[in-house]
């Protein structure tokens, strides 16, 4: 039985490609949240979202309450950041960022002064339903919710997709396909009433009447847990997926849920869903129901090389360095450090980088574990053709770039690639295919930059060159009429003087 | 801390081209060991020999290069271009075909292209080829089966003299041993319009040809062993099922069709599919990744095309076999393969425009979702 293209009874449709990497979860999975200890300084950086930075509100030496916007957001598209805890602003300025590049970036210091004291503001609101569904949103916004998947899109702004959009459903995306991270298995898990609500009250602003909770098989305690909290709950319905990478890739996992695919460079939203993550829909239920902004994120610290694996809930802004002391620290050097999942994760270039709102995992892997080796030719063995959950021929668009041509690679659907990392993780020549991809994107995208600079310079010229023109004939004009002018008075006095 | 950025992944699969590889040899071991227990120790000595040069010449061409030697050699790929050459001469050829033969697969095959994963053409059929068309005599001088240590088969000693003996030195004293292979035997009758009865009498019965206790070359005789081994290579997932189903089902289609139109002339299907290099082209060398298309549907347009030309030029054309031509053919129409047929691309449709849905969804349901 089939009800707005969705099969009542949890049969799912297949998804092209995807690799099946050991998940390794077993590690922390077993590990329930800990709060981390308020560390000695927090480092806040103000773009922790896509879009615009945040702009700063408070002044140095300032005294901040827990929860308080220290920087409020600029534009459309971005999102306030709040204190994390009470206490002084010790600084505003540049600090190493959470990205690979280890650049620093605009940030706020906090000092926390260890009584963790609320703004007597904060409050929420008994009943989130009766609001109506742009005052949710508007909450989010306040409360500086972004995607915490990893994407930290803004949430509200995708609460208002139903203004240009004909929505029915939100999924929430607890598949969790990165291996090792563990921190939405377990939020689902020890919050799932707080989770449910959060998705409910998303469900009322998105006004769409069918939620799905979509996760992975290996996690049987979350599906359990959130079936038995959602037995009572009408429209909802928790669906187990296989577990297969990328199935959190928010268009695979629509198809898979949905049989549809989302048009190529359109959202999911066009085929009327919306997918949010978990950990979103618990900061959603602290937004609405205690008002609570976002300031602390639940983070993954795992890998080989770490000495005691956890579950961490982190003060955002807290140290990379504090949680992997937390957890004991290395047993080992660790042969990479990844902020992230290692699929997608990001190298981390320092530890002394702060966790941030998308921060969902700290990673650090031993050797044996990354399986690295020196790159060799390709053979053309097509086992990234077969993993490409995108349909793309990635052996070949790497032959574009690698001779230089990026168009080609774009003519074979370079900007189509989501940066999965399938490709490279099957490749037997152990060839960084998604390094290539990215480079190639970043390039054009500066290419891009410079010619529209270019046009813009050339524009600015003509106009320039035009205005000097039209001064010049102006003046010619005004020297002819002049000249005009003497002559006729001259021509004038003669015939007086005549 | 310092580490050396890179991209993501950060994790890998437990693979490498060199374990590809050695997987592949590891299931040519079975058909391989028949074939040279079956034609004695001048197929050990020639198998040796091409083995041997393949890799040699490669030594050379990558020092000539500039190249890793060591590294590159431990990828497998010419041990296993030469293992495949080899498994595909006469058994008693002499050793300069062997030589001759490594000296064209990697230099003509491979490195003139750039190496490892360059080359247009399958480097083990680029020989084949070239050694038939330049020492056509050497090259269709087939044995009959004498396994080791057997009344009929040479001692070492002997062995030594079929491989490395002059020109004189060859088949001495063995020559009640020399006969054509069954394709050749069958061609050589039917064009003396003999019946096809007649023709396969004695020479062909299915069973043996299965087993491979026939004359052939030197590890193409057993269809059994080597399609053992392929079945093993794709539970393994080492190849891909869709060039072995196309190329054989093509020929068994195209063999039955034309029996039913004539058994008196055209053989039936397990005929083309047990005999010659049917099997080894298959399993083992039309699916060599270098030269084959990476799309499955191309693969299935490759192993078709392999399949019809096999059958095409067995039946009309100037040679009895035709598989490595064949297979050579179609490699050259890969690129243009990989250009026609690449998958479609997520969201978009099969020319590569954004995929458009004339219904919203949510269209059914009036008030919902709406603002």
């Amino acid at each position: 039985m089939k009800v707005l293209g969705f099969n009542l009874f949890g049969e799912l449709h297949g998804i092209r490609g995807g690799v099946h990497p050991d998940d390794r979860k077993a590690l922390v999975a077993g590990q329930p949240i800990e709060a981390l200890p308020l560390p000695g300084l927090l480092h806040i950086p103000l773009q922790q979202h896509i879009g615009a930075a945040a702009n700063p509100v408070v002044q140095r030496r300032q005294q901040v309450c827990k929860g308080e916007a220290i920087a409020h957001a600029q534009g459309a598209v971005s999102a306030p950041i709040h204190a994390p805890t009470s206490g002084r602003i010790a600084g505003l300025g540049l600090y190493p960022a959470n990205h690979p590049s280890g650049l620093s970036v605009r940030t706020i210091t906090l000092q926390p002064d260890g009584e963790d004291r609320w703004h007597p503001d904060i409050r929420g609101v008994d009943d989130p339903f009766a609001l109506a569904p742009a005052e949710v949103a508007k909450r989010v916004a306040a409360a500086g919710i972004v995607g915490m998947g990893g994407a930290t899109f803004p949430s509200a702004v995708k609460l208002h997709l139903r203004n240009r959009y004909r929505l029915h459903t939100l999924v929430i995306n607890g598949a969790e396909c990165e291996p090792y991270l563990t921190c939405d298995d377990r939020l689902m898990r020890e919050h799932t009433a707080q989770v449910l609500d959060g998705v409910r009250i998303m469900a009322h602003a998105l006004g769409v009447g069918r939620i799905i909770v979509a996760i992975e098989g290996n996690k049987p305690d979350a599906l359990a847990a959130l079936r038995e909290a959602a037995a009572d709950c009408a429209g909802v319905s928790i669906v187990r997926l296989p577990t297969r990478y990328p199935m959190g890739s928010e268009k695979h996992l629509v198809q898979t849920l949905t049989g549809k695919e989302t048009p190529a460079r359109g959202l999911t939203a066009d085929i009327g869903v919306v997918v949010h993550n978990p950990a979103t829909a618990f900061a959603v239920h602290e937004a609405l129901r205690l008002g609570r902004p976002l300031i602390s994120r639940v983070v993954t610290v795992t890998g080989g090389a770490v000495q005691r694996p956890k579950n961490l809930r982190v003060p955002i802004g807290t140290q990379v360095q504090a949680l992997v002391d937390h957890c004991g620290g290395f047993t080992e050097a660790p042969a990479k450090l990844i902020s992230g999942g290692p699929m997608m994760g990001q190298p981390l270039a320092e530890l002394r980088v702060p966790v941030m709102k998308g921060s969902n995992g700290v990673l650090a892997l031993t050797a044996a574990e990354t399986g690295q080796h020196t790159p060799a030719p390709c053979i053309r063995c097509a086992s990234c053709v077969d993993a490409c959950p995108c349909g793309l021929v990635p052996l070949t668009m790497a032959a574009h770039i690698r001779a230089g041509d990026l168009d080609g690679a774009v003519g074979q659907g370079l900007m189509d690639c989501i940066g999965c990392g399938s490709c490279a993780y099957v490749c037997p020549a152990h060839i960084p295919l998604v390094q290539f991809f990215s480079h190639a994107k970043g390039e054009l995208a500066a290419r891009g930059r410079a010619k529209q600079k270019q046009t813009e310079t050339k524009r600015l010229a003509e106009a320039r060159s035009a205005r000097m023109e039209a001064q010049k004939q102006a003046k010619r004009a005004a020297m002819a009429r002049r000249k005009r002018e003497a002559e006729a008075q001259k021509r004038a006095e003669a015939a007086l003087s005549e | 801390m310092n580490q050396p950025l890179a991209a993501s992944p950060h994790a890998h699969a437990p693979v490498s081209i060199g374990r590809t590889m050695a997987l592949v040899m590891l299931a040519l071991v079975p058909a391989s060991l028949f074939g040279l227990y079956q034609f004695g120790w001048p197929a050990i000595f020639l198998f040796t020999v091409t083995v041997g040069a393949t890799v040699g010449f490669e030594a050379l061409s990558l020092m000539l290069a500039g190249r890793p030697v060591r590294l590159t050699l431990m990828d497998g790929s010419a041990l296993l271009t030469g293992w495949l050459l080899a498994l595909t001469l006469p058994p008693w050829a002499p050793w300069w075909i062997g030589v001759v033969g490594g000296a064209l697969a990697v230099l003509l095959g491979k490195q003139v292209f750039g190496g490892i994963g360059q080359n247009l053409f399958n480097p083990a059929m680029v020989a084949r080829v070239a050694l038939l068309i330049s020492f056509p005599l050497e090259m269709t001088r087939w044995v009959a089966p004498a396994p080791l240590f057997t009344a009929d088969a040479p001692g070492f000693f002997e062995g030594l003299a079929i491989t490395f003996g002059g020109p004189s030195g060859e088949f001495s004293g063995v020559d009640a041993l020399s006969g054509a292979s069954i394709l050749g035997h069958v061609r050589t009758e039917l064009g003396q319009h003999e019946a096809l009865k007649t023709a396969l009498s004695g020479v062909y019965d299915p069973f043996s040809a299965l087993l491979g206790t026939v004359p052939g070359s030197l590890g193409e005789t057993s269809a059994l062993l080597i399609a053992l081994g392929g079945l093993w290579l794709i539970h393994k997932g080492v190849i891909d099922w869709r060039i072995p189903a196309a190329l054989l089902g093509t020929v068994a289609a195209l063999a039955t069709g034309m029996h039913l139109i004539d058994p008196e002339r055209y053989a039936a299907a397990p005929y083309h599919l047990l005999t010659g290099a049917t099997m080894l082209a298959a399993f083992f060398i039309a699916t060599d990744p270098v030269t084959s298309p990476v799309s499955r549907a191309g693969q299935l347009v490759f192993g078709a095309g392999v399949g019809l030309l096999v059958y095409v030029i067995r039946t009309w054309g100037g040679y009895p076999e035709g598989v490595a031509f064949a297979v050579l053919l179609m490699n050259a129409a890969t690129p243009m393969i990989d250009h026609y047929l690449k998958p479609r691309i997520y969201g978009r449709d099969r020319r590569g425009q954004p995929l458009e849905y004339p219904e919203p969804e949510a269209a059914a349901k009036p008030g919902e979702g709406r603002s």
